[in-house]
């Protein structure tokens, strides 16, 4: 018999995205034995918890549908607990030139689940001889793999693009259910942004209308939920491909000012000159007798 | 056994046979949102007329808002029956005080201003949380003070207290109270303030499981006193293209 045997037939090839099937529950002990030792510190009395909070998003994310394409909004407060772990963070996720994401929920989550969806997507158009990917790919993708994880994957988000079929929003909980809506909010903020849409949307706004209806669900949101804060990011994707990112479309919690009006005492900001220099002198510094100078190069033994 | 509102039952068991706890630890019947804004005319307040039995619309004409005495109205959600007694409560001491008046000729010296009626309430109500058998309701207290001015305030199951220029109670805390905040300026017409009113009920129907699109709207005025409308219905609108055009075709991605 040969010894060299050909390897290649029994190591068939797989294909790029393999997504592995059925339920994965590998770490299931792993957070049980957390869950238990977190118990016993909190019953011994100390005051630390065991575990740091996952950063979660709180916020307030909405989507839209206006007459030539899709508004995503987010505000860009993390939480961690009850303290702010990001004043500006960024909620509003790319999936595909045509396609972005909204994410509540915890955000390592939305993160890496819009980061895996978007490289699945570019895979499948490069797949696909680079046609456009529609929305309701990456909705089916991501909610399958919500699926699959039975909601521990704590991504609650709101998609939205524009393809060939016209402009789209869907929501998507982080159990794997997705609606298709023309307007939709979620997360901790997402009553008191519904409650501006709800008095204000109407079928086939223009893009500016669409933009301000989103800013003012957002502020509701910043303003009225504790979850949610700091600035607004509007992302606006038309039909006829173009998008514009606004990061910070709306700061209404802008700190510069304030801290630009404290009066501090002028001894912090004195200009050079005021203190009168009677001598100078100046000393190059030795490294305690060994320079480059001194290096000798010899050549490495091969 | 105590009849009296403010005794909460007693702390023994009434008889030696019934081991039943007195106390209440779930509402039963119950009254969603209560909304009221301060306007240039007095106090405007709101509610719808369903009162629910779980999840279901069991009754359909309830009356969430009561008039007290000329200067004052009340709003309550949560607990229907602990509503109807705190207003029997409140209704029979305005009746002694008519009726001990140190004078019958001078109406206005012995009604109870809102004010005293918000603060009453406060008392009954962390009385009551005190014996953990709590009035289960969040109460709206709308009127003038005896100064003269509108008065407008919040008492909750607990106890706490507040006061402001608008008040939204249960759901309404989360979907109008937005608007309400982004809308309210001081001194508006009666109009406005009903339309700004009428907006959050129908944002409230559209958005809170336990809502009815059935509302009253009751004013209190310094001339009129309180006046309670009859109920009657919001206008909703389903006509948006995304309820009308069905998802579940061939042609389109099904909805899903």
């Amino acid at each position: 018999m040969s010894e060299f045997t050909n390897n290649t037939v029994n190591s068939v090839k797989k294909p790029v995205e393999e997504t592995p099937s059925g339920f994965s529950f590998d770490n299931i002990h792993r957070n049980a034995m957390i869950e238990q030792m977190s118990k016993q510190q909190a019953a011994s009395g100390s005051n630390s918890s065991y575990l740091p909070q996952a950063t979660k998003t709180g916020t307030t994310i909405v989507g839209l549908v206006y007459k030539d394409g899709v508004v995503l909004g987010a505000d860009t407060r993390a939480t961690g607990g009850t303290e702010v772990a990001d004043k500006n963070c960024e909620k509003i996720h790319y999936l595909a030139p045509n396609i972005y994401c909204c994410g509540a929920g915890t955000a390592a989550d939305t993160e890496k689940t819009t980061e895996l969806i978007s490289s699945q997507l570019d895979l499948l158009r490069m797949n696909t001889e680079g046609s456009q990917s529609r929305v309701v790919t990456a909705c089916t993708m991501l909610k399958r793999m919500l699926f699959r994880y039975q909601g521990h994957v704590s991504a609650a988000l709101v998609l939205g693009g524009v393809d060939v079929d016209g402009p789209h929003v869907y929501q998507i909980y982080p159990h794997g259910s997705t609606a298709k809506l023309s307007y939709t909010t979620m997360g901790s903020g997402s009553l008191a942004a519904m409650s501006v849409f709800e008095s204000g949307y109407v079928d086939g706004m223009t893009e500016e209308e669409g933009i301000e209806l989103v800013k003012r669900a957002i502020l509701a949101g910043v303003f009225n939920d504790l979850g949610s804060g700091s600035n607004v990011d509007v992302c606006v994707i038309r039909n006829d491909g173009t998008t514009k990112m606004d990061r910070g479309a709306v700061q209404p919690n802008d700190v510069t000012p304030l801290r630009n009006a404290i009066n501090r005492s002028d001894k912090l900001n004195m200009r050079s000159g005021t203190t009168a220099v009677l001598k100078s002198s100046f000393k190059p510094h030795s490294v305690g007798g060994v320079t480059l100078a001194d290096v000798t190069v010899t050549d490495m033994e091969t | 056994m105590s009849l009296s509102l403010s005794a909460g039952g007693s702390v023994r068991a009434a008889s030696a046979n019934s081991n039943a706890s007195q106390r209440t630890r779930q509402p039963i019947v119950t009254g969603t949102s209560v909304l009221a804004i301060k306007y240039n005319g007095g106090v405007m307040m709101t509610a719808d007329t369903l009162c629910s039995y779980g999840s279901m619309a069991k009754y359909k004409d309830a009356r969430r808002l009561q008039s007290i005495n000329p200067k004052t109205l009340i709003g309550g959600g949560g607990e229907y029956s602990d509503f109807q007694a705190v207003t029997e409560l409140l209704k029979r001491n305005a009746l002694e005080d008519k009726c001990t008046a140190d004078s019958l000729y001078d109406e206005d010296a012995s009604e109870e201003c809102a004010r005293e009626v918000w603060n009453y309430l406060r008392a009954v109500m962390y009385n009551r949380r005190n014996k953990m058998n709590p009035l289960w309701n969040d109460l709206v207290v709308a009127g003038f003070s005896a100064q003269g001015d509108s008065f407008l305030g919040f008492v909750d199951k607990i106890g706490t207290t507040y006061e402001d220029n608008y008040i939204a109670t249960g759901f309404g805390s989360y979907l109008a109270m937005p608007i309400l905040r982004e809308k309210y300026r001081e001194g508006m017409t009666e109009g406005e303030a009903r339309a700004l009113l009428e907006d959050c009920m129908k944002v409230l129907f559209y958005r809170d499981c336990r809502a009815l699109n059935r509302i009253q709207i009751a004013k209190v005025t310094k001339d009129e006193g309180v006046l309670i409308s009859d109920p009657y219905e919001l206008e909703t609108d389903w006509s948006s293209a995304a309820f009308i055009t069905p998802k579940a075709t061939l042609d389109g991605d099904g909805g899903w």
